[in-house]
């Protein structure tokens, strides 16, 4: 049998029908649904008088839109996203999809509850309408993101058409330092590769740097993928996924536990696989970083200054100008000096326990020297075990808003948005233009850079505060 | 899904890399329900001021522009969100075809579901479709895509790359959900055998 890469093996696994110029049906197991990208793909189905061919391998969350202020269950102010959240309510209903309301404990980013109720294991195949549906390749499993009209697709014949990627594999070798965490990872492979470095490939991320996160660091490193270009990103499973799945509500069990088990366990390129595209970056040689600009590939180490347009090449010396006048930052600017507003911590990157315990761990009897900080988990239950932990309690004596589940300040569709000029340091994965609200400035970092910077109202490099 | 086959229009020149789907359609325009209706929000926060008045300065505001039909754009257009809002804005304003030198992967896909055409070419040849493209109303690009070429406003031709099954989709408005039902015996029996060897998922 001819080497194959774990791609190669999930695809092969999944092709339902190949016609001779390769389009292939490929068969999906998961299909994760939200609010925003579904109505009009249900409306499809009824105009056409359609069904969800496979409701038991459906399931939906409301996480976009909700707002994050306590007493949200007796229903959304803003009237749009009040009507966009009903919608997937009743579409829910009406179609028999699994389905977590806003009432629901287990409530959260589609990207957290997918994992945290076991409904993502390894091996599978799963998509969703939203972009960071990368995360959930941490588990072995081929996830992208798809359009509305791909939704309905899949609502309908739970398969997509697709062509195959090509295979690139992302070596990250030896080991991080202290204060370097996935997110320095997955921001520093963006800015070697650029945002468009991916493109046309799924990127597999291995390396002992890979195998040495946690399940949680490798969604991190999974979920911005897609920043870097790729389709997915996939980290082979191990005895580290096959523990965080076991005991999940939804994840095997018994006799069925032991058969998933021998087939998870093939689950792995081969040694002799042929890549495409190789890129190795050194675990030592990877800093906490920040972005200085409008594009995740706008990325540097907290101890450099903001670039001068001219330093680079081609059409980024304008998109370089282009963001320094977005950002209201000068070349030269030591990024260490640059004032911070306001702190979010959260989103389908950062929303998970291990984040808010390692900001937590930075801000233990502190107070925040910005404006104003917010703390969202991921999911009720991240929430849950938060308070439970007593990290709800060093968020709120530091001065950060205490949060319910959802998408929040990441994208903005709710009530936390920034303010035009107003610059945020932020756990999430984008910095586009207008992203956390209109005239906003991002900043990207890692938990515990986020949490320094609310410390001293400033970027800041971490490992100055430990 | 409306037919695509030749185009002749006015091309509209944006000349910068990464545009991303937040700037092709801001957040606050997902919260619609419907398809329809987003053109007018296209680029919506690089084409209008606080009080909703439009940015002269802004392409699609000068008058040249305004009955634009194809966009001429930089690297790596269309990345970020999957949000299918963006090819629907784009529709939805009246463009049909996007040229630059590279896509991102979702929102090329998202085109091809909306009778839009994604045009990938070399840097080179972009760069002498967004000059054709500045010269304004005089200057229409001509596309032909049952030949696979693209027609100067100065009678230069390139030839561009289309996948079979995207381009025979696009050229008789072909809804892909009923081709792909129409292999459900396919499907049907890859989900029986899928479920005696992966009984699990």
């Amino acid at each position: 049998m001819s080497p194959k890469t774990l791609y190669d093996k999930i695809w092969d696994a999944h092709v339902a029908h190949e016609a001779d110029d390769g389009t292939t049906l490929l068969y999906i197991d998961r299909h994760l649904v939200h609010e925003v990208t579904s109505p009009q793909a249900f409306e499809g189905l009824r105009m056409a008088g359609r069904t969800v061919r496979a409701p038991d391998k459906t399931i939906a969350v409301p996480d976009h839109n909700v707002p994050t202020t306590e007493g949200r269950e007796k229903g959304i102010e803003n009237e749009e996203s009040r009507i966009q959240v009903e919608a997937l309510d009743k579409n829910a209903k009406d179609f028999g999809i699994h389905y977590y309301p806003v009432s629901d404990v287990r409530q959260g980013i589609v990207h957290i509850v997918g994992p945290e109720q076991g409904w993502t294991l390894p091996g599978m195949t799963v998509v969703c309408g939203d972009s960071h549906t990368a995360t959930h390749g941490a588990f072995g499993a081929l996830a992208h993101g798809i359009g509305t009209s791909e939704v309905e697709h899949v609502l309908a014949t739970q398969t997509l058409i697709q062509k195959k990627s090509k295979n690139m594999k992302v070596e990250i070798t030896g080991k991080l330092a202290p204060g370097v965490t996935a997110k320095d990872i997955t921001l520093s492979v963006i800015g070697a590769t650029g945002t468009a470095g991916g493109t046309g490939y799924v990127i597999e991320y291995c390396g002992e740097a890979i195998r040495d996160l946690s399940m949680e660091g490798r969604m991190t490193v999974c979920n911005m993928a897609i920043e870097g270009g790729a389709r997915a990103g996939l980290i082979a499973p191990d005895e580290k996924t096959f523990a965080y799945v076991k005991g999940r509500p939804h994840a095997p069990k018994g006799a069925q536990w032991e058969a998933a088990m021998d087939w998870w366990k093939t689950l792995y390129s081969d040694d002799d696989a042929q890549w495409d595209k190789v890129v190795t970056i050194k675990g030592e040689d990877i800093a906490p970083v920040v972005t200085w600009g409008t594009s995740p590939e706008d990325v540097l180490p907290i101890t450099a200054s903001v670039p001068a347009p001219d330093s680079f090449k081609g059409g980024k010396v304008d998109a370089a100008k282009r963001a320094l006048d977005y950002m209201g930052l000068s070349a030269g600017t030591p990024l260490n000096e640059i004032a911070i507003d306001t702190v979010f911590i959260g989103s389908c990157t950062n929303g998970r326990i291990e984040d808010l315990r390692a900001a937590a761990e930075i801000l233990k009897g502190k107070k925040i020297a910005v404006k104003r900080a917010m703390v969202v988990p991921g999911s009720g239950l991240v929430r849950a075990q938060a308070e439970e932990e007593g990290l709800a309690d060093i968020f709120k004596e530091a001065g950060f808003e205490w949060r319910m589940a959802g998408c929040s300040m990441c994208l903005a569709m709710n009530p936390d948005q920034l303010s035009p000029g107003e610059r945020c340091a932020a756990t999430s994965n984008r910095n586009f233009e207008g992203r956390q609200g209109r005239g906003g400035r991002t900043h990207l970092m890692s938990p515990a850079m986020a949490a320094a910077a609310a410390v001293t109202g400033h970027l800041t490099d971490v490992r100055d505060m430990m | 899904m409306e037919k695509f086959d030749k185009l002749s229009g006015i091309a509209a020149p944006l000349p910068i890399i990464n545009v991303d789907t937040d700037m092709i359609i801001p957040k606050q325009f997902l919260k619609t329900i419907k398809r329809s209706g987003l053109g007018v929000n296209l680029f919506d926060e690089m084409r209008y001021d606080d009080d909703r008045n439009e940015i002269p300065g802004f392409v699609l505001n000068k008058p040249q522009y305004r009955d634009a039909q194809i966009l001429v754009a930089g690297d790596n257009f269309g990345c970020g969100s999957s949000r299918e809002h963006a090819p629907w804005a784009i529709k939805d304003f009246g463009i049909s075809c996007v040229i630059a030198p590279s896509f991102a992967d979702i929102f090329f896909n998202n085109c091809f579901k909306n009778g839009i055409l994604p045009i990938a070419l070399p840097q080179e040849q972009v760069d002498v479709l967004m000059k054709d493209a500045e010269k304004g109303a005089n200057a229409r690009i001509e596309i032909d895509l049952e030949a696979q070429t693209i027609t100067s406003s100065d009678g230069e031709v390139f030839t561009f790359d289309v996948d079979p099954f995207k381009k025979h989709c696009l050229m008789n408005g072909l809804d892909d959900i009923g081709l792909t039902m129409e292999k459900a015996p396919s499907i049907d029996a890859f989900e029986a055998q899928a479920a005696q060897a992966r009984p699990w998922v």
